[in-house]
């Protein structure tokens, strides 16, 4: 008797579980409201990053072209996987003193591993980070950039 | 033709067999390649091979200076990343005996439990989909998705953050990060009863899990499970509780223990800690004091000569770094007792003499990530 029992006990628990759970889905189910996905490439306007997403280096260049890299190469040491490289010449001012600029810098981005140190450890603030985040290309070179634009100098009063 | 005729017909009852479960198997959650000795359908033994994602992250570290080796440690277990990070700043802040401001120990132990929230989130999907309830994965995404919100507003990415530095942290919390995360704390204590609705409840989970997998306590000290399947079986081992760090002294919560073991246990405790964790930022998130959010730290780091210890209670049990160092600015020797890799080798004690579905869900409830197992 007591076996019985519990058999139908089980066979009942077992249904009213099942109808529990059933009740948070269909409570979904029935409320389009709560729906939480985005539509992605048809939102491709309006969608917009956070302020400090992390999508890709740049070097921010104002109106005249200038940006406010020295060339110090401390992003280029201070990086864990080599993903930047500086490359700086020296000129000779019209004063007789030599300065070092920055020819070029080069910064591959399918070896970075956004750890922000570039960033953080830049003595005048040169680098920064952009809010893109499509960076599928179909050539792998594609992904090591220039970041100083052709032409470009440095902001006069930097040191 | 009559030699073929003649030979011993062997029931696939009694003989025994080998099957490779992954490498590339959606319920080992990554490349975990098990070797299972099988009788029928029933487990005989478990070989675990490792090593599919290996990155040599250890040897990485040899030769990155210490705010370099941060980054790194994300990549280990990277649903607690955060928590991976703190192990290395405390270690730092301890070898240099450097006072880190209260600011940064409130925020560090908030960003902590967020993280350990969303890992136990990600597990909940996983293992409800691993018993074939694929409903759960997409609710337990949709809620982790609100921390992921938190985190990528703050610190700029979702999953691999290097948010903490030796003595502090990259930049200030974003001012938002205290209303979102109170709202996200009102917003999941509405969702986690519909966790428990749907799955804790359930009948089929319920005989899937209870019973399963049986660990005593005895068992959890000797193979050092640690972490919240530890804890399942009774054993007290929260570094939390013994050897606080952050400010977790200052927080009022208790330590999930149960004693059943099994693998409906272990789901039990996360299932709990979740709530708890939810207490500890309830009573942290207003009192974050003002001040620097980081201290004065040398441009370049050298750490005595020594060697130093550091543990910190992970999302999957306790993590600890050792580490040797003979005062240059990159360490001898770093090594990572990782949770993951240890609780692994008590999958073939838990598996034996069950059925091939249990070992699935045996592996679930253990909680492994696999890059944490390789480094």
């Amino acid at each position: 008797m007591n076996s019985i029992y519990t058999y139908f006990a089980d066979i009942f628990h077992g249904l009213k579980s099942l109808l529990i759970g059933m009740s948070v889905t269909g409570r979904y189910f029935f409320s389009p409201g709560q729906i939480v996905t985005q539509q992605y490439p048809e939102n491709r306007k309006t969608l917009k990053m956070f302020d400090r997403f992390k999508g890709d280096l740049i070097m921010p260049h104002d109106a005249n072209n200038q940006h406010r890299c020295t060339g110090c190469g401390i992003c280029e040491t201070n990086c864990p996987n080599g993903s930047i490289e500086v490359i700086s010449d020296r000129i000779e001012l019209p004063d007789g003193k030599k300065k070092r600029i920055i020819d070029k810098h080069i910064y591959h981005l399918g070896m970075c591993t956004f750890c922000s140190l570039c960033v953080k450890t830049c003595p005048s603030d040169a680098l920064a980070w952009d809010q893109t985040f499509e960076h599928a290309v179909f050539d792998r070179s594609k992904l090591t950039k220039i970041l100083n634009k052709p032409g470009s100098s440095i902001i006069k009063d930097i040191e | 033709m009559k030699e073929i005729i003649n030979l011993p017909v062997h029931s696939i009852e009694e003989e025994e067999y080998h099957i490779n479960m992954g490498p590339q198997h959606p319920s080992t959650h990554g490349v975990l390649r098990l070797v299972v000795t099988l009788q029928g359908e029933t487990v005989k033994k478990v070989q675990p091979h490792c090593g599919y994602i290996h990155r040599g992250i250890e040897k990485m570290c040899e030769k990155d200076t210490y705010q370099q080796i941060i980054h790194l440690t994300d990549r280990m277990d990277y649903l607690s990343a955060h928590i991976n990070n703190h192990a290395v700043c405390l270690l730092v802040e301890g070898a240099l005996e450097v006072e880190v401001p209260e600011r940064v120990k409130y925020i560090r132990t908030i960003i902590d439990e967020l993280n350990r929230i969303a890992s136990h989130q990600l597990w909940w999907c996983s293992f409800g989909m691993d018993l074939g309830g694929l409903t759960c994965f997409f609710y337990g995404l949709r809620d982790r998705e609100h921390i992921l919100d938190i985190f990528e507003e703050s610190f700029g990415s979702r999953l691999l953050h290097s948010y903490y530095t030796p003595g502090g942290l990259m930049q200030d919390i974003h001012p938002n990060f205290q209303k979102r995360t109170k709202d996200f704390i009102k917003y999941f204590r509405k969702k986690i009863k519909d966790y428990d609705k749907l799955l804790s409840g359930n009948v089929i989970f319920e005989n899937r899990s209870q019973g399963i997998g049986v660990m005593s306590k005895e068992d959890a000290i000797n193979y050092g499970v640690s972490g919240p399947s530890g804890r399942a079986s009774g054993w007290s081992c929260d570094i939390r509780k013994k050897y606080p760090y952050g400010v977790y002294d200052k927080a009022e919560f208790n330590e999930i223990l149960r004693t059943d073991g099994d693998t409906y246990g272990r789901y039990m405790v996360r299932m709990d800690e979740m709530r708890e964790s939810m207490k500890i930022i309830e009573q942290l998130i207003d009192n974050i004091p003002e001040g620097d959010y980081t201290a004065k730290m040398k441009p370049i780091i050298k750490l005595p000569a020594g060697e130093y210890y550091q543990r910190v209670e992970s999302a999957r049990g306790e993590l600890g770094i050792y580490c040797i160092s003979d005062g240059n600015k990159t360490p001898v020797r770093m090594k990572f007792r990782t949770p993951s890799f240890v609780n692994l080798g008590v999958l073939d004690k838990l598996s034996r003499d069950m059925k091939i579905a249990d070992l699935v869900a045996i592996g679930a409830s253990l909680d492994l990530v696999i890059p944490d197992i390789d480094r």
